[in-house]
């Protein structure tokens, strides 16, 4: 049936460990991975509870599909209140860790309490055991990885981990898993960090099976494969050059944000794209590129692995960063580079070797480091802030500094490591924090692309591009082309990607299959392996009902329509320039219709007969 | 014709549908941990490898076996392992130079690649081309043609190639001359 119908729970406080079967009601309703184990959720926690606290619960989830050979069948999540936001965070990794859990016979790994001292999890099949991470705590990312592979004499164990940046109490970092995947947003590192738990350290060999129909299995997740294979997005733009296919696509539609979002184009976009990964350079002749690697059973593998000019001022000295690992991702490359004005491919690379390394979300820290170097050009930081640094926009050196000093949590970069809008109250300008619900936006101009300025004011987690991608509609056609100047039928829009995208997430799959998928190619695939009628009418029923809880929750966490809304700069300020000049984001002219679409009343509250409806 | 696996680690994405489809056809579970054919990751050179049996035709695994529990299948060429004969004493483990016939606990048996009696799963998994099931006397075929593409250049002798009708492969007077 695909579930592996075990759930352990972890109990830090006490030092135990135990098994529970999972709730098969609750995966009818909620599928698994991000919906069920919200579920678990906020059936166990006070919204209102303070997210570092050992009251706060930690949920490692897997879905049916996790761990399968659908493609892209290798999610895992992290589902827990956000330290960052004060909302319901749930965080998308992908790599091996997920496959792994699941191949050891587990659904998910439920964390409670807060041990006395600094832990591990080891979970081998049906052995799991607590041990002393003493001697990891204070370790990066990295070391932690090969510390745990050497002294257990295991190199396939598969390793999910914090580093030294959420020990500091970084409030956006990652959990990171196989050296350079992770769950990176919200914070979700940091309440790991907070329970005193350094790393899982995992082993299956049990494997996945029990489906309900393994050959009808095979041949939907053949034909999946098939479409996914055909699709030029995933057959050929982003095998060959990952996310970033979209650097210059975006750049060229006014939707680039530049410069803590001041700006809709970069200069610079081309130099930073996923074409200039392939360049060679001067030094040694080498593109930054240097393969695409795939995660657990995708067959799109996106997934850069680059490597740093050795002659570039970041590494010069440091040979240990002259190998390869996990490159930029678009996401990254924006936020470090267009938002902060710096066009140097080297430099993000580093930046971002450093969030792999200690477990920074890069988009938050680019994000929180352009706000910082728009303060600076204001007057309202000096160098008597920044350990007598410089920070003007464009500067590389401002760049790889401030990333270094976040990752340990040194000097100003303690301060950074609260997040843009906390540094941005801490100076007396809340207004330039690129924020919605305290998280940092991705990178899409909402005034370019209306409806993601919707999908980022309504979005469960604050500001996020994966809670309701438009952009696939609204720039590339997917499944229809829409206007994305326009704001009509933006509110319907949002609402089918909201939906969808939860049930995607629930699966154990990558939402990067929906440029090629629709609901219609990932339901026999689900149906084939779970127990259940998996219809799409069943499944986005689904991703409503999760939708809709992951809601409930933020609103009993003190959240209000007043926090469904974008920075001043977004719905005041008009783009200047690209096919977007003159337009803000006309958020307030969807909104109203959003709610009404949604069931809720006009303060955003779930009506009684949604609640009724969606069994909630 | 007897075929051959042909791998090709320069096409390999590290995704591991091999090993689920291995595991799959001979466990009913997609278990990596219990694959016959693996894909080892360099990460630090950003490298990915699969490797499994080469089906060698002097097979050591099979003449160590002290009962014969490892055959050649005619039709495939794979040596095959007879499970209920197979006594578990890895003798054959430690004979095989690339390590690919391995021990597995839960059994108390040998496992190794039998090319899934002559359809091989893995090959029929991997969404980049990196494993194959070609003619066994053609394997280095590829790697021949691209060899032979880069000769000139490599060789540095003609920059700028002659044009066809000037060249004289065999140095043959043309007829009809005078």
């Amino acid at each position: 049936m695909s579930w592996t119908g075990k759930v352990l729970r972890v109990n830090l406080t006490e030092g135990t460990c135990k098994p529970e079967p999972l709730n098969m009601e609750w995966a009818q309703q909620y599928l698994g991975q991000r919906g069920l184990a919200t579920k678990y959720l906020v059936e166990e926690i006070d919204p209102k509870v303070d997210a570092l606290s050992p009251e706060n619960v930690m949920i490692m989830t897997t879905g049916p599909l996790t761990g399968t050979m659908a493609s892209t069948g290798g999610r895992y999540s992290v589902v827990t209140k956000s330290p960052l936001t004060g909302c319901i965070a749930c965080s998308n990794s992908g790599g091996f860790i997920g496959a792994e859990i699941k191949a050891a016979g587990w659904d998910m790994i439920i964390y409670e309490g807060k041990s006395p001292k600094p832990v591990y999890l080891y979970l081998e099949n049906e052995t799991a055991e607590l041990r002393s991470a003493e001697h990891l705590w204070g370790k990066s990312v990295w070391d932690t990885h090969e510390m745990l592979h050497k002294e257990n004499q295991d190199p396939e164990l598969k390793i999910a981990c914090v580093g030294r940046s959420a020990e500091q109490g970084n409030l956006y970092s990652a959990i990171v898993n196989d050296m350079h995947r992770a769950a990176g947003r919200s914070g979700v590192g940091t309440v790991m960090a907070s329970k005193n738990l350094k790393a899982l350290a995992c082993r299956g060999t049990r494997g996945v099976g029990n489906f309900k129909d393994p050959m009808r299995f095979l041949q939907a997740t053949e034909q999946g494969k098939k479409v996914l294979a055909e699709n030029a997005v995933t057959g050929q733009g982003l095998p060959t050059y990952g996310t970033q296919v979209l650097m210059n696509v975006i750049n060229e539609m006014g939707a680039m944000p530049t410069r803590n979002m001041r700006e809709v184009q970069f200069e610079g976009a081309h130099k930073i794209s996923g074409e200039a990964m392939h360049e060679p350079r001067e030094s040694d002749g080498q593109p930054n590129l240097s393969t695409n690697g795939a995660c657990f059973a995708c067959t799109i593998a996106c997934g850069r692995i680059s490597t740093i000019d050795p002659q570039h001022f970041s590494i010069k000295d440091k040979p240990e960063y002259h190998k390869a690992s996990g490159g930029l991702e678009y996401e990254a490359a924006w936020a470090l580079g267009s938002n902060t004005g710096v066009d140097d491919i080297d430099a993000l690379t580093y930046a971002q070797f450093l969030c792999n390394e200690d477990g920074m979300d890069p988009i938050t820290l680019g994000a929180t480091i352009s706000a910082a170097m728009e303060l600076y050009e204001m007057g309202a930081i000096t160098t008597a802030d920044t350990d007598g640094l410089e920070i003007p926009f464009g500067s590389a050196e401002a760049l790889v500094k401030l990333t270094e000093l976040t990752a340990k949590g040194e000097g100003f970069g303690k301060v950074l490591g609260l997040g843009s809008r906390r540094l941005c109250e801490k100076y007396g300008h809340p207004d330039i924090s690129m924020t919605v619900k305290s998280q940092e936006f991705p990178a899409y101009d909402p005034r370019g692309i209306q409806g993601m300025g919707l999908a980022y004011a309504t979005s469960n987690r604050g500001a996020c591009h994966l809670r309701g991608y438009t952009v696939s509609s609204e720039v590339l056609g997917i499944p229809e082309k829409t206007d994305p100047l326009t704001t009509d039928g933006k509110a319907e829009l949002v609402k089918a990607f909201q939906d969808a995208t939860a049930a995607v997430d629930s699966a154990g799959l990558c939402v990067f299959t929906t440029f090629a998928w629709g609901m219609d190619d990932i339901a026999p695939q689900i149906d084939a392996a779970c127990e259940g009628d998996w219809t799409t009418e069943k499944l986005l029923e689904v991703g409503e009902r999760i939708w809709n809880m992951e809601r409930d929750f933020n609103l009993k966490a003190g959240m209000t329509a007043a926090d469904d809304t974008l920075p001043k700069r977004l719905r005041k300020d008009a783009a200047k320039v690209g096919p977007a000049e003159g337009r803000v984001n006309d958020l307030d002219v969807m909104l109203p219709k959003y709610y009404e679409v949604r069931g809720w009343t006009t303060s955003g509250e779930l009506m009684p007969e949604t609640r009724e409806r969606l069994g909630l | 014709m007897l075929k051959a696996l042909k791998l090709e680690p320069e096409k390999c994405t590290g995704c591991l549908q091999c090993e689920m489809a291995c595991s799959f056809e001979n466990t009913g579970a997609f278990n990596p941990a219990k694959s016959r054919i693996k894909v080892f990751t360099f990460h630090d050179e950003g490298r990915f490898a699969p490797y499994t049996c080469t089906q060698c035709d002097e097979a050591w695994c099979m003449h160590a076996c002290p009962v014969e529990a490892i055959v050649l299948n005619m039709a495939t060429g794979s040596k095959d392992v007879l499970s209920d004969v197979c006594v578990g004493c890895k003798v054959c483990t430690i004979a095989c130079p690339f390590g690919t016939v391995n021990y597995e606990a839960d059994t108390g048996k040998v496992v190794k690649c039998d090319l899934c009696g002559g359809d091989p799963w893995c090959s029929k998994a991997c969404p980049t081309g990196a494993i194959t099931y070609v003619s066994a006397d053609e394997s280095g075929m590829e790697r021949m043609r691209a060899w032979a593409q880069q000769a000139p250049r490599t060789a540095g002798a003609q920059p700028n190639p002659p044009k066809a009708k000037e060249v004289q492969v065999f140095n043959i007077p043309q007829q009809g001359g005078h």
